[in-house]
């Protein structure tokens, strides 16, 4: 995956580190800012992009005391669903009388998983991909179904940064979403 | 941040709702469960499994919620928590304060076995573990045993009356239960409550049906009908019932009111007749003319009939305090009363508690008040039979009277149960042979029989009216107003039935209560075949 970052991200993650690395000389505080401006700036990125949508905020408005890594449960808990179902799609694309039925439920339910934590690229390409599945336009589903996976990727590396600055900056972190 | 908010709304919090979410999505899943959990509400997350799914349907679901949810819609239903408390205050009584939600997102069927391992987290399990078996149970008999663990509605008398009209406006081959409840229009009311009472509501009819046909069939009751006990219990009756006599008022008053309220009584009775053969005719389909030509006069007086509810043991136990040993024994006409509730059968009742009442009468008096409790078991445990072989419905007659047997000690508290029990058997056999007659013979055999039956119940009627005059000087109280007060009677039997309703239900209920919960069929049998009619009648309103 580390093929898949871009030189921008890649910058901008390390750059928390190095503030980190100044963690204890630096005032709790003004070092806190700077990972947030990072965070924030990543997560613009991710919504400016499309690949998420305001569902991503309220997860983050989710997660409390009882359950301070909501967000990243949640988000494992996705990428783990999806790459599950995203398998069951390809069976379904391979098999060979294709049962466009059985794709389209499979194809709902990611969708239905993409929207639950506001992936809205995947989702939006999952709606077209669903379309061509009522087509029964099979090149269509293959390119579409591509995208989405292509999209999948992406967005859980990018979301795996996102969440591993967030887990350096740590408790600090809520008060910076109050802002965003 | 948010969290001083929501303390301080949690103050006046209606906290207690259970919320059962059910999806195939185990992340929708755990951002739902978060959701409800952050609004203070009890939450249980399952997957979307289907026969999960219709489980939570079947047993009243109250409110469902699609996706995409939005906390902002969350944090409102509490509200269902509320309406049932201000329900709760009203008549209707709920017995639970929480309901459950079910969340309901898009199901998918085949996910179940990872579901199981990935989406459900059970926070109050033990409970929600109970309500699932006990769910099981439901499924087969989805009635009753769902009905009481959600919110168990007291049908008192006015709520009966309006389900009863409401049945008539719409018919009664075209009811169901939506069409009921809008008609009602009763706030919190809901579908399974009404659903479960039309359900019972027609298997009462049925019974009434089978009932009547057994009364034509058994019907010598020339010499039952000159009792004098009936009409000295419709004046115990009186003492308690005034009020209600409203639609029979005309019958009160002068000498040849009562005559013609006698007649009219005799008329009802007719009616009674007719209307079960009515119900037959439209499950049948089958038209006799005859029939419908009574039907035609009867019509009018339906109605009346509707507002006659049955007379509960209580009522007569009180009446028979301030009366003689006599009265005692007039205490037959409470088994009538308990009839009465439904058009049908108040005609059958009295017919078959006259034959019955004839034959105590025969007997000493003494005994004779316990044969007269005796005609309700017996009516009910004919009914039973006449079902049986009709093979609608397949109730145990032995069953049912060891059923009788422990519910009724406890709840009525009367001397005679056990020898009434005894004479009931004997009476019962009478019966019997009555109804192999009817068997045999098809329905349009049957209304003809009834209409002889009419026609002797006028002329007998007629006789009963001048001995009842004549016991009636006897009695301290005026003999028009007993024969009115009979009708009153009726009616205000079924005010006494409502409050006896929850006094003898309560007292079944906690004894019985386990294998209601337990066993669906057992609590069934209970209501319906056990409690014979006076508990029925109760049932009905419960």
């Amino acid at each position: 995956m580390v093929l898949h970052i871009s030189s921008a991200l890649t910058a901008s993650a390390l750059h928390p580190l190095l503030c980190f690395c100044f963690h204890n000389t630096y005032p709790e505080m003004e070092n806190a800012s700077g990972l947030h401006r990072q965070l924030a700036s990543m997560k613009k990125n991710l919504f400016d992009q499309g690949y998420l949508d305001e569902q991503f905020y309220q997860l983050e408005e989710l997660q409390d005391e009882s359950s301070p890594n909501f967000v990243e449960e949640v988000v494992t808990l996705f990428f783990r669903d999806s790459s599950r179902s995203m398998a069951n799609i390809d069976e379904a694309l391979q098999q060979c009388p294709r049962d466009f039925h059985r794709l389209d439920k499979f194809l709902h339910r990611l969708k239905g998983s993409a929207s639950s934590i506001g992936a809205a690229k995947m989702k939006n390409e999952c709606t077209r991909l669903r379309e061509f599945c009522s087509e029964e336009n099979l090149d269509g589903c293959l390119r579409s179904f591509q995208k989405v996976k292509n999209d999948h990727t992406i967005l859980r590396q990018k979301l795996e940064n996102y969440l591993q600055l967030l887990r350096q900056v740590g408790p600090v972190d809520r008060a910076s979403r109050s802002g965003s | 941040m948010e969290r001083p908010l929501f303390y301080a709304r949690a103050e006046a919090f209606p906290a207690g709702l259970r919320v059962l979410v059910v999806d195939d999505d185990p992340t929708w899943l755990k951002i739902l469960e978060k959701m409800l959990r952050k609004c203070s509400y009890e939450v249980m997350s399952i997957d979307g499994e289907t026969s999960r799914v219709m489980k939570g349907v079947q047993h009243g679901a109250c409110d469902y919620l699609l996706k995409p949810v939005r906390m902002k819609e969350l944090k409102n239903i509490w509200q269902h928590v509320y309406r049932k408390k201000m329900h709760e205050l009203k008549e209707i009584q709920t017995h639970y304060n929480n309901e459950d939600i079910n969340i309901l997102r898009y199901g998918s069927e085949d996910l179940d076995d990872r579901n199981l391992t990935d989406g459900i987290t059970n926070i109050s399990s033990a409970r929600k573990r109970k309500d699932v078996d006990y769910k099981e149970f439901g499924d087969q008999e989805f009635g009753d045993p769902s009905r009481l663990k959600k919110a168990r509605v007291v049908w008192s008398v006015d709520l009966h009356q309006k389900f009863v009209n409401a049945v008539n406006q719409i018919g009664l081959d075209k009811v169901g239960p939506k069409k009921i409840l809008d008609l009602m229009n009763v706030p919190g009311l809901t579908r399974e409550n009404v659903a479960s009472h039309l359900q019972k509501y027609r298997l009462y009819l049925s019974r009434l049906q089978k009932q009547s046909e057994d009364s034509t069939s058994g019907g010598n009751m020339p010499s039952d009908l000159i009792n004098n006990d009936n009409v000295a219990n419709f004046e115990l009756a009186s003492s308690t019932n005034m009020q209600q006599c409203s639609e029979h008022t005309k019958f009160v008053g002068t000498s040849e009111n009562l005559i013609q309220g006698i007649i009219d009584d005799a008329h009802i009775g007719d009616i009674k007749k007719i209307v079960p053969v009515q119900v037959i005719e439209s499950e049948k389909g089958l038209i006799s003319d005859i029939p419908s030509s009574q039907n035609v006069n009867s019509v009018p007086q339906l109605s009346a009939l509707f507002s006659f509810k049955g007379m509960t043991p209580g009522v007569e136990e009180k009446a028979r305090e301030p009366t003689t040993p006599k009265h005692q024994t007039l205490h037959d006409g409470a088994p009538r009363m308990q009839f009465m509730h439904y058009p049908g059968q108040g005609n059958c009742t009295m017919l078959d508690d006259y034959s019955y009442l004839s034959s105590s009468d025969q007997d000493h008096q003494v005994s004779f008040n316990l044969s007269s409790s005796s005609p309700v078991i017996s009516t009910t445990v004919t009914n039973e039979k006449d079902m049986k072989d009709l093979s609608e419905m397949k109730p145990v007659p032995t069953d049912q009277r060891n059923a009788h047997f422990a519910v009724v000690a406890p709840v009525a508290c009367m001397t005679g149960s056990v020898s009434l029990q005894i004479k009931h058997g004997m009476v019962h056999s009478q019966d019997d042979g009555a109804i192999c007659k009817l068997d045999g013979s098809p329905n349009t055999k049957g209304c003809s029989t009834e209409q002889i039956d009419n026609q002797e119940c006028l002329p007998l009627t007629s006789e009963f009216s001048p001995k009842s005059e004549a016991e009636l000087d006897s009695l301290p109280g005026d003999l028009h107003l007993c024969s009115i007060q009979k009708f009153g009677c009726f009616e205000d039997v079924g005010f006494g039935g409502a409050e006896n309703l929850q006094d003898i239900i309560s007292t079944p209920d906690t004894q019985v209560q386990n294998d209601w919960y337990i066993s669906s069929e057992l609590s069934s049998d209970y209501l319906y075949e056990t409690v014979d009619y006076p508990l029925i009648d109760e049932c009905l309103f419960a």
